[in-house]
């Protein structure tokens, strides 16, 4: 177990506002993080300031060499589907090539080394059926396992997925967290969810932010907890899809 | 017919500029169309009349005056609407009107008539100059090889800015190459079709393109043979019955857009009846 990451006090936001006070937590190379807390809360700060898409007002946050002086890139994002035009004339390989692409990247041509990787993954997450179509063609299930595939094609030690169970039904919400529990195994993740029900049962550990970040060793927390950090956050159960309740519970 | 049409000296030029009006449209339009960035376009085409305005005042190459305020313009659009809080599509609104704006003042405060003045608004590509022509060539030759070499990285940044940043690409940088091309290739391509047509040649040979293909390279190439169509098309009825250019080449192209659409239409029909049986 060795260190991946490591965050110390950072203040964060955008345009001069606070969003992230003082936020601290290290992460390890075989950690499977659930990020949960309200809208606006911050989640999204704390995944862009990782990515380095947003630079801290204050604080640090230190990558071990791997990830550091990588050619390839080894940090993995998923970002939330909202956020990609449906329409873009594109197709499922060539979204998944493009997560080979790190840096300057000349010369417009990917390696047979590249294209087998891209194939491998493609049957790795069980779609390697779609690798011809144009993602306009996809359902948002299917949509979701190329943007995952593009995350993890370069190998990352480090998987980030931003709200990967929106616009996907319970079935896929299933398969995917079996699909993430086999990648554990090669990568440490952080997934950020507004379901607390279903992920608690996959995840070892959750971090409740909201302005501030609270670590929870265990994927366990009670109500309480959540009132006390401040985190309105329902606690539902659905259906089939085995899960943990996050039961009451006295320390 | 055609031999007799090419005699003159003119027509070639016309004829070249159509070819070379459809390769860089043909690329840019492809860009524009797919990023979504069509309102844009249609922004700093407007706003390049005060470079126009500006050209005529001070008695420069209206063109080549055009084409700096053109890339000015494009570049205050993408930094403003990245670094500041005002919306991207107001501040498109702004510069849109500012620069015809600028171009009405400068055409007036300039002595005597203006007299090209309806050609830079509807384009006439009878009047194409020899030094147009090595401008439109330069262009295309650059945006071929920028597209050859940086193909994957285009694609990358257009289909997810976002995710292009996590992977250390230099976004913001290809963005701004990206839009100064967006606007020379509006600017010379104003003498083909004029200010207020030139954003058809950016948007209908793609969306012509667009039914018959998904994959951006296919879009590309094939915009620039219904680029070449609609141009040739256009010229000789502008020929044949005495009308501006810009006019007929648009008359055109929208043509092909219905005859394609149908025959789309008319393909799916035949495919469902085919599934019933």
């Amino acid at each position: 177990m060795s260190k991946v990451v490591e965050i110390q006090s950072v203040f964060a936001g955008y345009n001069g506002d606070i969003i992230l006070n003082d936020v601290s937590i290290d992460i390890f190379d075989d950690d499977f993080i659930g990020v949960i807390g309200p809208n606006g809360g911050g989640k999204t700060t704390l995944l862009n300031v990782i990515l380095g898409l947003i630079k801290p007002y204050k604080g640090s946050v230190k990558f071990c060499d791997d990830l550091k002086f990588g050619r390839n890139n080894k940090i993995g994002y998923l970002p939330q589907q909202n956020n990609i035009d449906k329409k873009f004339p594109i197709t499922v390989k060539d979204v998944v090539l493009s997560g080979l692409i790190y840096g300057v990247g000349f010369l417009s041509r990917y390696s047979k080394q590249d294209k087998l990787k891209a194939e491998e993954t493609l049957r790795k997450i069980g779609i390697s059926d779609l690798s011809k179509y144009a993602i306009g063609e996809l359902s948002g299930g299917q949509m979701q396992k190329v943007l995952l595939s593009r995350a993890i094609v370069s190998s990352p030690r480090l998987l980030i997925l931003d709200e990967p169970n929106t616009f996907v039904d319970n079935q896929f919400e299933g398969e995917l967290y079996e699909i993430l529990n086999e990648l554990n195994k090669e990568m440490a993740i952080i997934i950020v969810t507004h379901d607390v029900g279903t992920i608690s049962s996959y995840v070892k550990t959750i971090a409740c932010v909201n302005r501030t970040l609270h670590y929870h060793k265990s994927n366990i927390i009670t109500e309480e907890q959540l009132a006390s950090y401040n985190c309105p956050i329902k606690l539902i159960t659905h259906g089939e899809v085995p899960h943990t309740v996050l039961k009451k519970h006295s320390h | 017919m055609i031999s007799e049409f090419l005699q003159y000296k003119f027509i070639t030029n016309s004829l070249l500029a159509g070819i070379l009006a459809s390769i860089s449209c043909g690329i840019i339009g492809t860009y524009i169309v797919t990023r979504r960035m069509v309102f844009l376009s249609g922004g700093i085409t407007h706003a390049s009349f005060g470079g126009i305005g500006i050209g005529y005042f001070f008695g420069l190459n209206p063109i080549i005056s055009a084409a700096i305020f053109g890339v000015l313009s494009a570049l205050g659009i993408e930094f403003v609407s990245k670094k500041t809080e005002i919306r991207e599509d107001s501040v498109i609104g702004i510069l849109w009107s500012f620069g015809m704006a600028l171009g009405i003042m400068f055409i007036f405060l300039t002595p005597g008539y203006a007299p090209n003045l309806m050609s830079y608004l509807f384009g006439s590509i009878l009047t194409v100059s020899t030094l147009d022509i090595w401008m439109m060539f330069g262009l295309s030759l650059i945006l071929i090889m920028i597209f050859i070499l940086f193909f994957r990285i285009i694609l990358f940044i257009s289909y997810d800015q976002e995710y292009a940043k996590t992977h250390k690409i230099a976004v913001d940088l290809i963005n701004y190459l990206l839009i100064s091309l967006v606007a020379l290739t509006i600017v010379l391509n104003i003498k083909v079709v004029g200010i207020i047509l030139v954003i058809s040649l950016l948007t209908i040979p793609q969306s012509i393109a667009n039914l018959f293909t998904k994959n951006f390279k296919n879009i590309i190439l094939i915009s620039i043979v219904i680029g070449l169509i609609g141009a040739f098309l256009g010229l000789v009825i502008s020929y044949k019955i005495n009308i501006p250019s810009g006019a007929s080449i648009i008359f055109s192209l929208v043509m092909i857009f219905i005859i394609a659409k149908l025959l789309q239409l008319l393909k799916r029909k035949i495919n469902l009846n085919r599934q019933r049986i």
